[in-house]
């Protein structure tokens, strides 16, 4: 394959290829790498000794540099960046990239690689690396000519944020490194093919916006779409929904986009949603999905799901349109263009809502909402997990946090009881599942913003995944709090096998747990304890008080479950509420074979 | 609303305009095997030089919200430039080249020959006990020239897969004018 022509445009300087790629990341606004250095990428950590231009974060393993990188990209809204060395310093990143895949998470990821002579020998610490993250990234390059550098460094950059954003890997072999390359400015660089659709097509949005004026028993359900839209996106559809006067609901990714204290909010819908919001879903006449994709842990059994509604459905991905819903009325456009000209397409015509509809609506919706399904009591000494993120939220609500979570019942709990007043406060491996996700997520979010507190809710089994990132959070000095709500069993694994395993408990208790204070102190931290209900203000109170990183313990009730919970294969009507409704359940044999 | 159960499946001929670089090909076969959709065929080659892009054509079969899928799927890789469903976009022509070599003797070898003629296949190598024809035609006549052939020796087969274009005037993926050429 020859080199990409570049012969008709002026480069601005001719350099070595490690020069244009740092050069590169400064022109692209850069201001940190999270990355793990290895023979492939010496003359990147030369190039970035010798500049001291960009700051680079050295994390303990490559997995937890992605991480970080998602961490810092969804706390900030820009693009996150990361640099591996070749063969196991790259398929250890591949974990994170999955992640970022499947959660659209903006991330440009260096790999180093052997040099091109030898790229196919099975070289020392040579993988195919373009190969093995071709189906986990949103493109890959592999750089084999140097004239080619500056260009694909700057088109990674547009293709992980354009659209519907995801991480992108550039293979860099070691001689293409060394190797003489021409710098092309970011306004200088050779077109791309990849034009996502913005702008929403007119006649669809009227269509909808009378669709959505005309709704009786309508809804709207947002996504992780509106958070990676920018802030703008969950202003207007903040401003569309109190409007309307309609019910809200959101997905664990698009937490934020309401804020939690509207009263139009009923909380986050799927698996482990509100009873109100799943209920709502269920009997909409209208649905209006703005930038959510339908997944399996939202929609429950498809052929049930929310059966009467006409639905609405914008994405920038038309992939993501009819994939496992059928939807009446399409939009591909990214979020905010589409809400800007809805709202202003509503103004215009001076639309209406349905005033005496919408009012027996919110009747009925207030009778599933007074089921409060999300109440529990805090009876005994023994601290309930949820009593625990509850407190937590109240005592930090006055604060700007940032909160990351790993994965398990404390990240649902986490999602039901933290309610969030802004987007990209909320950051949670919702499409992979990934633990271990939430520390150095957290460690990332805290590098883009030192000085606000950035709280991972952690699962103890989940918190021993990345724990190895305490000495990069250490040596950094950045002030992560890992709140662990430690009921010293993979409650959410334990959870399933006592509801669909007939309670053999195999495999899931997390016994040979460290001592998390001596952990803490180890890495020159500080540890918490809260053992009872009495001692859990003062330890949350301490840990947000203290400068240094803190991993508290919180010791909480072992067997608890997170409800409500819709079955496997089960519709939203058919919602568990809590341990009294277990007993009448059977899992559909439909239902035992979905995760 | 209706979801997609107990729809038929149909073959549908998709044309895919891509960069002509390394991994494309990779790209397109592991969207389908990743996401479990059928190969039927699939042929590609560059048609661009001057832009370096290379089309694929792709017969895959699956329910209408699988077909739109796919589509949907090929449309969002970086490389792609166009993707066109030709079945469903009108009228258009279908041609495969095979090659088939036929083993055989006697009044068989003769039949060949004479069938070979009937469907302007030519025969472009010969030795007594042998034959290789060339035929171009719709996938149908290459299957009914082979079902044949079966019947007469024994034979191998080389099929090129499926290329498809439009009829009419319409351009829908026009070539660059390359002055250099
Ligand atoms: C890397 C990885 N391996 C396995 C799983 C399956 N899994 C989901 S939740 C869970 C248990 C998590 O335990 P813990 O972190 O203690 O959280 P808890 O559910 O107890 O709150 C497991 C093993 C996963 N999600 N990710
Ligand atoms: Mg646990």
């Amino acid at each position: 394959m020859p080199a990409r022509k570049s012969q008709t445009r002026k480069s601005v300087a001719q350099m070595t290829g490690a020069a244009v790629i740092l050069k590169a990341l400064q022109d692209q606004d850069v201001d940190v790498v999270f990355g793990y250095p290895g023979g492939a990428v010496l003359p990147i950590y030369d190039e970035l000794f010798k500049t001291n231009a960009v700051r680079h974060i050295l994390v303990r393993h490559e997995q937890a540099a992605v991480h970080a990188a998602e961490g810092y990209a969804r706390s900030t809204g820009k693009t996150g960046v990361v640099l591996v060395t070749s063969g196991p310093g790259a398929t250890n990143a591949v974990t994170g990239l999955t992640d970022a895949l499947m959660d659209s998470i903006p991330v440009v990821c260096l790999t180093g690689q052997v040099p091109t002579h030898l790229i196919g020998n099975d070289a020392f610490q040579e993988a195919d690396t373009t190969g093995i993250t071709r189906p986990c990234t949103k493109h890959n390059y592999l750089v084999k000519h140097s004239e080619d550098l500056a260009d694909v460094m700057h088109e990674a950059f547009y293709v992980a944020a354009n659209g519907r954003p995801g991480p992108v890997v550039i293979d860099l072999p070691k001689d293409i490194l060394f190797a003489d390359a021409p710098y092309f400015s970011p306004k200088n660089v050779r077109p791309c093919a990849y034009k996502p659709q913005v702008k929403g097509d007119r006649g669809s949005l009227e269509r909808a916006v009378e669709l959505i004026a005309n709704a009786k028993r309508p809804i709207f359900y947002g996504g992780g779409g509106l958070i990676n839209s920018g802030p703008r996106a969950s202003e207007l559809f903040t401003e569309f929904v109190r409007l309307t006067g309609y019910p809200a609901t959101l997905t664990l990714m698009g937490l934020g986009a309401l804020p939690a204290s509207d009263r139009h909010f009923l909380g986050m819908l799927g698996m482990h949603g509100t009873y109100e919001a799943n209920l709502a879903m269920h009997n909409a006449d209208v649905m209006v999905n703005i930038g959510a994709r339908f997944d399996d842990r939202v929609t429950g059994r498809l052929d049930a799901f929310s059966p009467k509604a006409a639905k609405i459905h914008v994405d920038i991905d038309p992939s993501s349109i009819n994939k496992n819903v059928y939807v009446d009325l399409p939009i591909i456009g990214d979020a905010e263009t589409v809400l800007e000209e809805m709202l202003q397409i509503w103004k215009e015509k001076g639309c209406r809502t349905d005033g005496a509809a919408l009012a027996e609506w919110w009747d009925h919706i207030d009778v599933w909402r007074d089921r409060k399904c999300l109440s529990f009591t805090q009876k005994e000494k023994i601290i309930k997990p949820q009593y625990a993120i509850k407190r937590l939220f109240e005592m930090t609500r006055d604060r700007d946090v940032y909160i990351t979570t790993e994965v398990g019942q404390h990240q649902m709990w986490a999602a039901q009881y933290f309610g969030f007043e802004e987007p990209h406060r909320w950051m949670t491996s919702g499409g992979l599942g990934t633990m271990g996700y939430g520390l150095p997520s957290a460690m990332g979010a805290q590098a883009a913003d030192p000085g606000s507190p950035v709280i991972d809710i952690a699962g103890e089994a989940s918190f021993l995944m990345n724990m190895q990132e305490l000495s990069t959070i250490s040596q950094y000095k950045l002030p992560v709090k890992a709140f662990i709500v430690n009921n010293q069993w993979m409650g959410m694994v334990r959870q399933w096998q006592e509801l669909i395993h007939g309670g053999r408990y195999s495999e899931s208790y997390t016994d040979s747990l460290p001592d998390f204070i001596g952990l803490a102190e180890a890495f020159g931290g500080v540890g918490l304890i809260a053992e009872c209900v009495d001692d859990l203000d003062r330890v949350i109170n301490e840990m947000i008080n203290t400068d240094n990183f803190v991993l508290a313990d919180i010791r909480v009730a072992q067997e608890e479950n997170c409800f409500p919970m819709i079955p496997s294969g089960a519709a939203h009507y058919e919602m568990l509420m809590g341990p009294e409704d277990r007993a009448g359940h059977k899992t559909s044999d439909q239902g035992l074979v979905l995760v | 609303m209706s979801s997609d159960n107990g729809q038929s499946e149909c073959p549908h001929i998709i044309a895919v305009l891509v960069d002509n670089e390394p991994g494309v090909l990779a790209r397109v076969i592991g969207l389908f095997s990743g996401r479990g959709y059928n190969i039927e065929s699939l042929t590609v080659s560059e048609v661009d030089v001057a832009r370096g892009l290379s089309r694929i054509t792709v017969v895959t079969s699956g329910t209408e919200m699988v077909i739109e899928q796919i589509k949907a799927q090929l449309g969002r890789l970086v490389p792609v430039h166009d993707v066109h469903d030709l079945t469903i976009e009108g009228p258009h022509l279908e041609r495969e080249l095979a090659l088939i070599k036929i083993k055989n003797s006697g009044d068989s070898r003769i039949e060949a020959l004479r069938l070979a003629d009937m469907f302007r296949a030519r025969a472009i190598d010969s030795t007594l006990e042998s034959f290789v024809f060339e035929l171009t035609g719709s996938p149908r006549k290459i299957n009914a020239f082979i079902d044949l052939m079966v019947a007469l020796g024994e034979i191998e087969v080389c099929r090129g897969g499926v290329v498809s274009i439009a009829r009419g005037a319409k351009l829908d993926m026009p070539m660059s004018v390359d002055v250099s050429r």
